[in-house]
């Protein structure tokens, strides 16, 4: 007879080997790292510019910039690039992060000789119609009206200037009026000065061989120019702990952000408070699941993360609850920071999250896009890939003492800011 | 481009598919579920999802669904839709076993906790809220079903028709919904990854096996009537922009037609070469974002175009704007490049899907229950022999003014 009270045995997961990225340089001396892998006959190929929020020199210049390398070319008009691309069933795809700005195709190795051109041209050769920018400006504003509309979007705004203050370039809070005040000639100089072979990267991911490296030299091996890029190291971030309130009359939830101002990856302690968030509020287990969702019933869902980008690190967490257990809510959040600092971690919980973290991490490195993306999450905080080395091993051997002393250093309820937009 | 696999199936009924992936450290396991919001009691809609969340809250022999999965390295979802409800995880192919012995458990029965069933009845409010009613424009498909079914339960949305129903949820409800849907028979196992056939095989009857087999569930629901008349419906709502909404009947996911109604909603709206952007977004300047898609639901389906109005454009200019552009498909073939386009990135797409043991894992499963999961494998064939006559076709066949619903959704003036 079968004992389904039995829990089958657990097995350890002793190995996950990340595949590495191999380098090539074109002559230009842009490197092309890559990442043969996976089992279907295609690709990615994403090319980072020193163009992201930390490059540019007012708010929403460089989105605007990354979206109208879409809209003309002097050889090509939006539609003809738009085409282009479709016809040969590629996505072609542009965006900015924090700290870059990409553009990205996903092609059949079949179709890469035929699309890379259109890539090639729109990042050379953008003229920025001055018809498609009104129209990009116009939609893009409404669509910003549209969104201001959504608690979640105006807390996510207003906390990363509660974090950062409103002059730094990651915490500037996007208002309607950036819109009327963005000029189309700020954004062209932008494209000029910060998309070049300067600080440019190449990443290639999927099944790349010696073809795709040929093609990839041919398009972009001519590209030069040096960037004058701007230097914001001299902003420093403001960050207002304490009590922060937005209401919103109507309100039927409220979104509830809390967190701090944190260190980079390249910080000793940053792998072991991986492991501390993941415990508080970082999986469907956590603390802070398991109270406010599956205990109470106040959310459909709260979550924590530690974030790094290249020139700063923070801690957050955020949940939409119902309006009238706001308060109720946040008591609960302190409760489980008290507790994560006070009281020490079972040993069956703290195996419970090593072995959940060491198989999220086996899933995060499954498949050649996701490798390329774990090698984008050391590049660009001037990691190696050691710090994976480390993570695995601070995830295998941190301590209960450990985490209770890190949670209490690191996450000092007095140094949290504190926003709620809604009602409470 | 082939997804190889092999299918048995146990006494009980369960259909079991796996398919074989060596390159990835991880197996996915998918359970299907024949049961979707359609197959609900029209007084207690929103029940197939509600339930998916119980499925969560303990089984049989196990308290805690979660917990000993995540011990084990394990990550799962789940998702409800007016067709299926589906189950997948991932697990760590050393770790397989725990899976077989948490999904199996809770198809034997579930725990049926009263504790559960409270939390996750505000959990699943908390979620209608979020999702359809503190959100700009959240409330639309509340208002949409019901205007463009009258007779068929594609009336009501996955979530309910409204929240008093989630309330009053019965675990009497609960038990008798696991009985009649959630048994072997009424199944799909579907697993994709770094084991063996040999292993599946052992495992599945080993756990699965000893499941007793369910009732049969012959669904009998009723059709939807052609529709005769243009309906429409006008609301004010707290929104910053006039949305509108055109809503036409068109075929299922499982009629050869789809292929054609698929490609057809790709002209119009795949990509920023497609018509609807270049036309009315870009050039007429009518809507700042303007889509249409071709609904895959398995009874007869919604082809929606949908878009927000540009500002200082009228109601009536927009779906003019919209009904030109409809015409043009109905009285005008597509070209031959603009046909080899469309047909290319679905190959694409298809290609990209496959990357993925998850995806796999589904396409095998909503082809097996669609009658072979090796279905899965000639979507691509089925794209491409699709024919610029039949997309004209079909365009005729849905493009007309008495099978529209169309909602109007307008910004409250204050």
């Amino acid at each position: 007879m079968l004992n389904r009270t039995q829990t089958p045995a657990i097995n350890e997961i002793k190995k996950a080997e990340i595949i590495r990225a191999s380098e090539f340089r074109l002559k230009n001396n842009i490197p092309v790292y890559y990442i043969n892998a996976g089992t279907q006959d295609l690709v990615r190929i994403e090319i980072l510019f020193p163009a992201g929020m930390w490059q540019q020199t007012a708010p929403l210049v460089g989105s605007a910039a990354s979206a109208m390398l879409n809209e003309g070319t002097s050889k090509l008009s939006s539609k003809l690039i738009a085409e282009a691309v479709d016809y040969y069933g590629a996505f072609l795809h542009t965006e900015i992060t924090h700290d870059f700005a990409s553009v990205s195709i996903h092609s059949l190795n079949k179709h890469l000789p035929n699309v890379l051109p259109v890539v090639e041209e729109i990042i050379s050769n953008s003229i920025f119609p001055k018809d498609e920018w009104s129209i990009y400006v116009q939609n893009k504003k409404q669509s910003f009206i549209v969104n201001n509309k959504k608690v979640s979007f105006v807390s996510r705004k207003k906390f990363a200037e509660l974090l950062f203050g409103n002059n730094h370039p990651y915490g500037h809070n996007v208002t309607e009026a950036d819109f009327d005040k963005l000029k189309r000639e700020e954004a062209f100089d932008f494209y000029k000065r910060n998309y070049t072979s300067k600080d440019t990267i190449i990443i290639a991911s999927g099944r790349v061989t010696d073809a795709t490296l040929k093609l990839l030299e041919k398009h972009f091996g001519g590209m030069n120019g040096s960037a004058l890029v701007k230097d914001q190291q001299a902003v420093k971030s403001t960050a207002q702990p304490g009590v922060h309130y937005v209401e919103k009359k109507d309100a039927l939830q409220s979104s509830i952000r809390m967190g701090k101002m944190l260190f980079t990856k390249d910080h000793p302690d940053y792998p072991s408070m991986l492991v501390v968030n993941t415990i508080f509020g970082g999986y469907f287990g956590s603390r802070l699941m398991s109270n406010i969702r599956e205990d109470k019933g106040y959310t459909y869902g709260i979550g924590s993360a530690i974030v790094s980008f290249s020139k700063a690190g923070y801690f957050t967490l955020s949940t939409e609850v119902a309006a009238e257990v706001t308060n109720n809510a946040i008591k609960e959040i302190y409760f489980e920071l008290d507790k994560l600092q006070n009281e020490k971690i079972s040993e069956s919980e703290l195996a419970l999250v090593r072995n959940y973290m060491l198989g999220t991490f086996l899933r995060s490195i499954d498949g050649p896009f996701a490798l390329a993306d774990r090698f984008k999450g050391i590049y660009f905080c001037g990691l190696g890939y050691e710090y994976y080395e480390r993570y695995v091993e601070a995830i295998r051997t941190i301590t209960a003492e450990k985490i209770m002393d890190l949670a209490g250093r690191h996450l000092k309820k007095e140094e949290m800011i504190e926003l709620v937009v809604g009602k409470k | 481009m082939s997804i190889l696999f092999k299918k048995f199936t146990l006494e009980n009924g369960l259909r079991v598919i796996f398919h074989e992936d060596r390159s990835t450290p991880l197996v996915c396991m998918n359970v299907l579920y024949d049961v979707g919001a359609r197959d609900e009691d029209p007084e207690r809609t929103g029940f197939a999802h509600l339930f998916e969340h119980l499925m969560f809250g303990g089984s049989l022999n196990i308290p805690n669904y979660d917990e000993p999965l995540q011990r084990v390295g394990g990550e799962n979802n789940a998702f409800t839709s007016n067709d299926i409800t589906n189950y997948y995880l991932t697990v760590p192919a050393a770790n397989l076993e725990t899976a077989f012995w948490l999904e199996s458990d809770r198809m034997l029965s579930l725990g049926f906790s009263e504790k559960s069933l409270e939390v996750q009845r505000n959990v699943v409010i908390e979620e209608f809220k979020q999702r359809y009613l503190n959100q700009p424009y959240g409330d639309i498909w509340l208002l949409l079903r019901p205007l463009v079914y009258k007779v068929h339960p594609y009336l009501w949305d996955t979530i309910g028709k409204e929240i008093s129903q989630i309330s009053e949820a019965k675990m009497e409800d609960v038990k008798a919904f696991f009985k009649k849907f959630y048994c072997p028979n009424n199944a799909i196992l579907v697993l994709t990854g770094n084991t063996s056939l040999e292993e599946v095989k052992k495992l599945s009857e080993k756990w699965f096996g000893v499941i007793p087999k369910g009732p049969e569930n012959k669904r009998n629901l009723p059709a939807e009537p052609e529709q005769k008349e243009a309906r429409s419906l006008t609301v004010q709502r707290d929104v910053p922009i006039d949305a509108i909404y055109k809503v036409y009947h068109m075929c299922s996911r499982k009629d050869k037609e789809y292929y054609s109604v698929d490609l057809l909603s790709d002209i119009l709206s795949d990509g920023s070469s497609s018509r609807l952007y270049n036309e009315l977004v870009k050039s007429k300047k009518l809507f700042s974002e303007l889509n249409a898609f071709a609904d895959d639901s398995f009874d007869k389906g919604m082809f929606v175009v949908s878009g927000k109005l540009s500002a200082g454009v009228s109601m009536e200019a927009a779906e003019k704007g919209i009904e030109e552009e409809l015409l043009k498909l109905v009285n005008g073939k597509v070209s031959e490049k603009e046909l080899q386009k469309v047909k290319n990135k679905v190959e694409a797409t298809l290609e990209f899907s496959e990357i993925n043991i998850m995806n796999k894992a589904l396409n095998l499963a909503v082809s097996e229950l669609f009658g072979d999961a090796d279905l899965a494998n000639h979507e691509a064939e089925k794209y491409l022999a699709v024919t610029a006559a039949q997309i004209q076709q079909q365009a005729n066949q849905i493009f007309r003014k008495e099978n529209c619903s169309t909602l109007y959704y307008l910004a409250k003036k204050n």
